[in-house]
């Protein structure tokens, strides 16, 4: 493997009953780079999150991550491994506050059990002061810090994109997955996100991006992999992307 | 006076009024701090089914079979029936382990259910394990069947015995009052477990859960993990509850075990607040008191009424409950004390209408 890429699919595909929502895609994803996935809707781009972050199983097809083979099986071990990602439906933790749902966030990188809450040890107590400030200082990057005490439900919709990023952040994921982030925003909030997805970037995460919103990805992203009906028809950097015929067709459209 | 101090010497009128209750109460009848002592025992048990209901949103009907297991557990170690006399303080972990151990025997298979599937599966689990204590007295005789276990001992603490009268510095402590004192005792440990454990890595990784169980899983959470810890921990209260059933009452049968234990713990839960640890410590007094308190006024009124009883007491209960409920979700539909969230979630309904 090409010490530069971070992510190999190989043959992911994945069958709903009479449904091909992922036909045998592969694809690979560099170190810090921007990497946008496009198609038509039903395509099978939140399919390929969906298996690639252990939500759902593979019906053939197997993962490299960071090196090493990554096990798909359980949610948990992915986010151990270090992707993170949000969701094109946000699904925060509506009832807590924002600065909880980025806590519940570091809960995989920490350790406290129940006997050290219970008995409130010096060693528990030190975690749980850094899991908050930890919270704090990402609630500050993506600029939501003064709604630290807000119902994550009582949020604009802006910022509770923003806060499901915060919260994957948390994690500490060297891969971040964005289901359709922009999806739902004007053009201020838009032009906004994509500071922030560019920040990312900069501070060495490598993002991968399901998105709509055309100008925004081939702006944004260093390569785009185009999805339809469940088979990737192409893969380059966004110009090229523009300029392929068989994109036109199914995707771009007139 | 600052907010602390305020807290403290509220804390402190707390402390001293529980202290000197049972005196106030023994005034009135010993069977006063009897049912005080059961009273004490349910908000126990309404705590540590907080923890599985109100933390991580399982709903759980078979709560009451943690409740036989730790009973149970107390019976065979500490009476004729066996034989054996071990002392409570060994007993109780026994109980709560074995508890926590069945709690994970129910939470395994029903790891991906969840709200109304849950529910019946627990409903199941509970009566199942009822069934087993009226039935395992024969090919060997474990727990005697229906006709139950008689003569539990009493908790005794050196040369001291739960059971009868003893005086301390010219004090006479009954046995109900001595059991009062220790249940208060491990209460107040129930509840600074409830407390720390909510606001712990732990306690919000539940909440989590309650809130979007696909959530938790993405962001790492072991949610089998998580989940069987809910279950073995609010499981393991159950068990030391049942504990000490046994030992105050001297006397247990599967009849105590029955469904209706488990819908009345799980609606003070409800009517308490879900989630809110102070709102279920109010629902569980107040369901355990109330009918207590009809109990003794509604039987003689019926007497001198109609000069016999027409509607018994236990009827009259259930139909208290119901009640409680109905009135409870029209008027205040997340609890009496609700949980910070709920209560601004409901409050922003009803400014919205
Ligand atoms: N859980 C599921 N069960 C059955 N079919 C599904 C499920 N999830 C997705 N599909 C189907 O798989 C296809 C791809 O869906 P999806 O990945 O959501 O597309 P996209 O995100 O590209 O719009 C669609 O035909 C969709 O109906
Ligand atoms: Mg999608």
């Amino acid at each position: 493997m090409n010490p530069s890429c971070l992510l190999e699919a190989q043959a992911i595909s994945k069958r709903f009953g009479g449904v091909r929502a992922l036909h045998e895609v592969s694809l690979t994803i560099r170190q810090c780079e921007i990497y946008g996935l496009i198609g038509p809707n039903g395509a099978g781009k939140t399919t390929f999150f969906n298996v690639l972050t252990g939500l759902c199983t593979a019906s053939s097809g197997n993962f490299n991550f960071a090196g090493a083979p990554l096990d798909i099986s359980a949610p948990h071990l992915v986010a151990q491994a270090g992707i993170a990602r949000t969701f094109q439906n946000i699904r925060l933790f509506a009832n807590m506050t924002a600065l909880e749902n980025v806590m519940v966030g570091r809960h995989l990188r920490t350790h406290a059990g129940v006997i050290g809450a219970v008995l409130g040890c010096a060693a528990t107590r030190a975690e749980e002061n850094a899991i908050q400030q930890r919270a704090v200082e990402l609630l500050h990057y993506v600029g939501i810090a003064d709604r630290a005490n807000h119902l994550a439900r009582n949020l604009p919709y802006g910022d509770q994109r923003r806060l499901e990023i915060a919260r994957a952040l948390a994690t500490d994921p060297k891969l971040l997955a964005l289901d359709e982030p922009a999806a739902g925003m004007n053009a201020t909030e838009t032009a906004a996100l994509r500071v922030l997805i560019e920040g990312l970037r900069n501070d060495g995460l490598t993002v991968m991006l399901i998105e709509h919103d055309v100008k925004l990805v081939m702006g944004l992203c260093d390569r785009v992999a185009v999805l339809d009906y469940g088979e990737k028809i192409a893969e380059d950097v966004p110009e090229n992307v523009q300029r392929n015929s068989k994109v036109i067709e199914a995707y771009l459209g007139a | 006076m600052s907010q602390a101090n305020k807290y403290y010497s509220g804390l402190a009128v707390l402390i001293l009024s529980l202290l000197v209750l049972p005196f106030a109460l023994s005034a009135a009848g010993t069977a006063w701090v009897r049912i005080t002592n059961l009273a004490i025992l349910f908000v126990f048990l309404s705590l540590g089914l907080n923890i599985v209901v109100g933390f991580a949103g399982l709903l759980d009907l078979g709560y009451v079979a943690f409740y036989a297991v730790g009973a149970y557990v107390y019976a065979l170690l500490a009476s004729p029936h066996f034989g054996l006399h071990l002392p409570f303080w060994m007993i109780l972990p026994i109980g709560a382990g074995l508890a926590a151990l069945f709690g994970v025997l129910l939470g395994t298979p029903t790891l991906k259910l969840r709200g109304d599937y849950l529910a019946i599966v627990t409903l199941g689990f509970g009566e199942i394990v009822r069934i087993f204590l009226n039935n395992l007295s024969q090919p060997i005789n474990i727990t005697n069947g229906p006709r139950g276990i008689t003569l539990i001992d009493p908790v005794r603490l050196g040369s001291i015995s739960f059971g009868r009268s003893d005086q301390f510095f010219g004090l006479v402590l009954s046995g109900p009052m001595k059991y009062y004192y220790l249940l208060l005792l491990l209460l107040s440990l129930v509840i600074v477990v409830n407390l720390r454990l909510q606001n712990s890595r732990i306690g919000r990784a539940w909440e989590a859960i309650r809130e979007d169980e696909m959530a938790a899983r993405a962001i790492g959470i072991n949610t089998t993990r998580i989940k069987l810890l809910a279950f073995a921990m609010g499981a393991s209260f159950g068990g030391v509850a049942g504990g000490m059933f046994s030992a105050i009452q001297g006397f247990i049968s599967p009849e105590s075990f029955v469904l209706t234990e488990s819908v009345m713990i799980l609606s003070m839960v409800v009517l308490g607040g879900m989630g809110n640890i102070w709102g279920v410590v109010a629902g569980a007094v107040l369901l355990s008191f109330v009918p207590e308190m009809l109990r003794y006024t509604v039987v003689p009124l019926q007497m001198t009424l109609f000069s016999r009883i027409v509607i018994e007491p236990e009827v009259i209960r259930l139909l208290l409950f119901g009640l409680a409920l109905v009135l409870m979700m029209r008027f205040r539909p997340a609890g009496l004390w609700p949980l910070r969230a709920r209560q601004r979630e409901f409050h922003k309904q009803a400014a919205i209408k």
